[in-house]
């Protein structure tokens, strides 16, 4: 295939609790929502991939949106199932052997913190008897010797919270829309210090679905290019620190971040000055902070001072988390990474009203990280 | 004293957390995997906390196997020299006392401190200065 894989079509069911909708019926409403973007209709499309965690097997949606015999292929791969639901699209196009196809992500979790089994992971049932399996401690532990590593308050904490339900007050499809002051952010209960229940998002319901076309294709049916330029998953390296370990090694090392976001550059054929708004995984607020580094856009330990600065706002030098994130959006796994690529189209067409970042943004990235040691990422340029 | 596993404390009094060394690397774990790839290898008593939070509400059960009476607890990752760095539950510290870089000894204490025959977890506490 000559030319980029291009994103024609975007749709999402808002983000949140929605009682009465199961998760599958998320995932439908934005698989509509987004061929009535394309201009595109059920029958024309070739393939799909289908990311869901908690809620039904995607597949079954062909049931409720046509039985056309068409390509359906599941995926589940932790948090980044929906930026691995993005890889293979694009790799399906890319190959040449389709030109219009689907990535689209649903989920609908229960109230309150994830419960994983050990035997999910392949860990011993001990562990999560004596209550160490449990994704808020471990990421309350990591960014704690996060903080003390590189002398960050955890006001700044805060400040990351802040600004996500700042920002998500004009992203319609946000979970929490009304903003917080850093006063009640911060007094808030501690849920696992240095936490509070402000700076955790909570596992919800969504539903995004993105329609992908070879270029050619994107031509014909007229709309504005927003090319993918690189969409890379990655598992973790050596020395890592991931979600459920019951030890981890003297000599740390590097973490699945890492990798993903330079094959991702390399891919692109660029570096991460040249971006001009990213999504960052902020499963809590200290992830958005560690993100921002093993990302590449700034040192360990110069997150404070950015933040401070106000460069990460939305009229700052590198808006992050337009929409409010993970933070404000609540993260229904299978959905949650194509929520990040959705924002980014929507800002790239300028259609971000309140939250649109000024400048006509050119290029775009997002980034999910989970259990045990995944992480996603996506560069878009228009 | 009974172990909430097998093969997570020695025999010794007291005891050490037995890890898993590989037979071809040297990388130490906790625990020891099954299989061969890593032999039992006793685990060093005393480490210094590497970070910590303190768990402020009740684990789901399941997998939370503890008692349904709820107070918060602290839960650290242990660098133990040249080896790993575990993860283990705190004990007898003042939650405002807890500090990065302290110095801890391990003392395995029951899951349920109000039963008569609650299992054994792996946890440590600061270092007792011998009178």
């Amino acid at each position: 295939m000559s030319g980029d894989v291009c994103i024609v079509g975007v749709g999402i069911h808002p983000f949140g609790r929605t009682d009465g909708l199961s998760g599958l019926d998320q995932g439908v409403f934005a698989v509509r929502q987004a061929m009535a973007d394309a201009g595109v209709d059920w029958a024309d499309m070739q393939f799909a991939y289908g990311a869901s965690d908690a809620a039904g097997n995607p597949d079954t949606m062909v049931e409720r949106l046509g039985l056309t015999g068409m390509q359906f292929i599941n995926v589940k791969n932790g948090c980044a199932a929906g930026g691995s639901a993005l890889f293979s699209s694009q790799m399906a196009i890319k190959s040449g052997e389709f030109e219009l196809g689907l990535a689209v992500g649903f989920d609908k979790h229960p109230r309150g913190a994830f419960n994983a089994m050990p035997a999910e992971y392949n860990l011993p049932d001990w562990y999560g008897e004596a209550g160490l399996m449990i994704t808020t401690q471990f990421f309350a532990i990591k960014t704690m010797r996060y903080l003390h590593d590189h002398g960050i308050a955890a006001e700044t904490l805060g400040r990351i919270s802040e600004k996500a339900f700042r920002n998500a007050v004009h992203a319609p499809h946000a979970w929490r829309r009304e903003p917080v002051s850093l006063d009640d952010i911060m007094n808030a209960p501690m849920v696992s210090d240095p936490y509070t229940k402000y700076m955790f998002c909570s596992p919800a319901e969504g539903g995004v679905a993105l329609i992908l076309a070879s270029e050619k294709k994107a031509r014909e049916l007229g709309k504005p290019l927003v090319r993918l330029k690189a969409a890379t998953m990655r598992t973790r390296p050596p020395g890592s620190f991931e979600v459920f370990a019951p030890s981890i090694d003297i000599d740390r090392g590097g973490s699945a971040t890492r990798i993903a976001s330079a094959a991702a550059f390399a891919a692109a054929g660029i570096g991460p000055e040249d971006i001009d708004v990213a999504q960052l995984q902020d499963t809590e607020a200290g992830a958005e902070i560690m993100h921002m580094a093993e990302n590449g856009f700034c040192k360990d330990g110069e997150q404070q001072d950015w933040i401070l600065q106000g460069r990460t706002e939305i009229g700052g030098a590198l808006p992050i988390n337009t929409d409010g994130g993970c933070l404000a959006c609540g993260e229904p796994i299978g959905a949650s990474g194509l929520r990040q690529v959705y924002e980014n189209v929507v800002q790239l067409r300028g259609d971000g009203g309140g939250r649109q970042v000024p400048g006509n943004p050119n290029t775009a990235y997002s980034h999910v990280y989970g259990a045990p040691g995944v992480s996603a990422v996506t560069i878009l340029e228009r | 004293m009974r172990p909430i596993a097998e093969g997570l404390f020695t025999d010794e009094n007291p005891p050490r957390l037995i890890g898993g060394r590989n037979r071809a690397t040297g990388r130490i774990v906790f625990p020891c995997p099954p299989g061969a790839e890593f032999e039992p290898y006793p685990l060093k008593r005393e480490g210094t906390l590497w970070s910590y939070t303190i768990q402020r509400y009740r684990p789901k059960s399941p997998p939370y196997a503890g008692p349904e009476a709820f107070k918060p607890w602290p839960v650290a990752y242990v660098a133990l020299e040249d080896e790993t760095i575990v993860e283990a539950r705190l004990n007898n510290v003042a939650l405002d006392a807890i500090q990065i870089g302290m110095q801890l000894e391990m003392k395995p204490i029951p899951l349920d401190p109000d039963a008569a025959d609650s299992p054994y977890i792996p946890s440590f506490q600061p270092v007792q200065v011998s009178a």
